[in-house]
């Protein structure tokens, strides 16, 4: 029973709980994502993402839990306009658009945004500044920043600074692929930081690494999100993770959100329906 | 007693009687070819005695030092042609190998067209190239050049595709999330990937340009082939055997070379 007053929207529920209704009333202007009737198919007749709506707001740092399948990378990449939606709309950073961003709305949003994947995705031949400045390579006039040797100053004190922050400055010279698993995924979070988003989103960061590896990296992205004041969206497998490193856990489960609620709330119930 | 719910399968099996009549035809053809084209017995036995007549007559080489001169500067032409070529023609074959491959060309579906041109320019050989060069800028080194180049653009634009192609995948994903263009992404992200694939290609396709631009020259694109052609037409036997040995030493060095960078690099 815990469930509901935790917040549950089954497919019955008609009327929401209170907190899931004041995420998804008509957005206030701190939103820095506003998901509205947000549809998404590959297949005509196999929707990925069913009317979804959902806000984000500044400082939150938000967990997208559920199980393989369940559309959370969808979602991820739908909200940043990397799919194009099938239907509804999305507002990032005030920018608002229907199936994709225009290419100006797509410059605003990636701007402000670090996007961390499951694997590291680093360019293995080339060194770790080189790959820290390659998070600059969506701005324009910056085709120079495929190798560090040829990016601008500015630059690359800004990935040192990055770099830094990860705690791998002395790494900067050494190949990507002469570093841990763990050390690669705190290069490409350093990668992401390098323009100072103020969103990040990472999808399931730590799936890759030893338990570990995994927990440090979770950690260093609650402490960077703090420290600089981004807001964070992430997906994991890990419950301990989502949990533990979230302000607030979203579940969705066949492509509906079933539970939004303050990661505190949470109970085995919740987890294990998420993931039945 | 278990009975058995399956059959083992025969060790041969027999083709379909479609595959059977493409064996037979393929056969008969080649059958047939070897009458026409292939040397009779009779034919081995006459050429046999005229071949080491013919060594007789080249050995020894010539070694004058007025004609060893001559040779050498004729071998530095030989290079000239091989390496400017092969180097202006791995240089745009970058391009063009992005253009080309399949996923990754800015073009798009265009990078068919541009794949099909890579082809046209593979498919020509380079002795049929060197005949139209020689026509269209004259007899010399320079209609060599521009054989070799056409020649390279040919081969490593079909390799660097196919290595970009292949190259991974996940690198230029994080580059697209970060909102980086085509170009960014090629430059950043593949060509770091696909360099040893390329220098592996530029190395064959360099020790490939040597080797023809020996023979370049047998229809008038400059280098050493052209002397050997003037030896052989005035019977200087002598002459012929001297470029010869010196070709097979240049080509012999440079495969040596090669097979040295690409383990470095590899």
């Amino acid at each position: 029973m815990k469930l509901q007053q935790a917040g549950a929207v089954g497919e019955l529920s008609a009327a929401p709980p209170p907190h899931l209704k004041e995420a998804v009333a008509p957005s206030s202007v701190e939103g820095v994502i506003v998901v509205r009737g947000l549809e998404k198919s590959y297949v005509p007749g196999q929707p990925i993402l069913r009317h979804l709506n959902l806000e984000i707001v500044r400082g939150d740092r938000v967990a997208l839990v559920g199980a393989n399948g369940s559309g959370k990378s969808t979602l991820l990449k739908c909200m940043i306009g990397l799919h194009p939606n099938s239907g509804g709309s999305v507002r990032v950073f005030g920018e608002e658009f229907a199936a994709k961003p225009s290419a100006q709305q797509r410059v605003v949003i990636r701007r402000q945004t670090g996007f961390v994947l499951q694997r590291p995705c680093l360019v293995a031949r080339r060194s770790v500044l080189s790959n820290v400045i390659h998070g600059m390579l969506g701005d324009p006039g910056s085709w120079r920043g495929f190798t560090h040797q040829f990016g601008k100053a500015e630059w690359r004190e800004r990935a040192m600074a990055a770099l830094e922050d990860v705690n791998l400055a002395d790494k900067a010279l050494q190949r990507a692929d002469s570093l841990s698993g763990g050390q690669q995924q705190r290069v490409a979070i350093a990668r992401a930081l390098v323009r100072k988003p103020q969103l990040l989103i990472a999808d399931e960061p730590a799936a890759s690494l030893d338990p570990a590896a995994g927990k440090d990296v979770m950690g260093l992205f609650n402490e960077l999100c703090e420290r600089h004041g981004i807001t964070l969206l992430f997906t994991s497998h890990d419950m301990e993770h989502a949990v533990s490193f979230s302000s607030r856990l979203i579940v969705l489960k066949g492509g509906r959100l079933t539970h939004d609620l303050p990661s505190l709330d949470v109970t085995e119930d919740i987890l294990s329906e998420a993931f039945r | 007693m278990t009975t058995r719910q399956f059959l083992v399968p025969p060790r041969l099996t027999m083709g379909s009687p479609l595959t059977f009549m493409a064996w037979v035809i393929l056969i008969a053809v080649i059958v047939t070819s070897m009458n026409d084209v292939a040397p009779s017995p009779e034919q081995i036995a006459r050429g046999v005695p005229n071949m080491i007549s013919l060594l007789d007559r080249m050995t020894p080489p010539n070694l004058e030092t007025a004609f060893m001169v001559r040779v050498s500067w004729l071998i530095v032409e030989t290079f000239q042609i091989a390496l400017v070529g092969a180097a202006i023609g791995i240089i745009v074959s970058i391009p063009i190998g992005w253009l080309a491959a399949r996923g990754s060309s800015p073009l798009g579906p265009g990078a068919y067209l541009v794949k099909a041109f890579v082809s046209l320019l593979r498919t020509v050989p380079d002795l049929v190239w060197a005949l139209l060069f020689v026509a269209a800028v004259g007899l010399g080194a320079v209609a060599g050049t521009l054989t070799i180049i056409v020649d390279t653009i040919g081969f490593c634009g079909r390799f660097f595709a196919e290595a970009i192609e292949d190259s991974d995948k996940d690198p230029e994903q994080a580059l697209t999330a970060i909102g980086a263009n085509k170009l960014s992404i090629f430059t950043g992200a593949t060509l770091p990937d696909v360099a040893p694939s390329m220098i592996n290609a530029s190395l064959f396709a360099l020790e490939m340009a040597v080797r023809s631009s020996v023979i370049l020259g047998l229809v008038g694109a400059g280098g050493i082939g052209q002397e050997l052609k003037v030896a052989f037409d005035l019977f200087q036997y002598q002459n012929a055997m001297t470029i010869i040995l010196v070709i097979f030493a240049i080509v012999l060095v440079m495969e040596v070379l090669t097979d040295y960078l690409r383990r470095r690099f590899s």
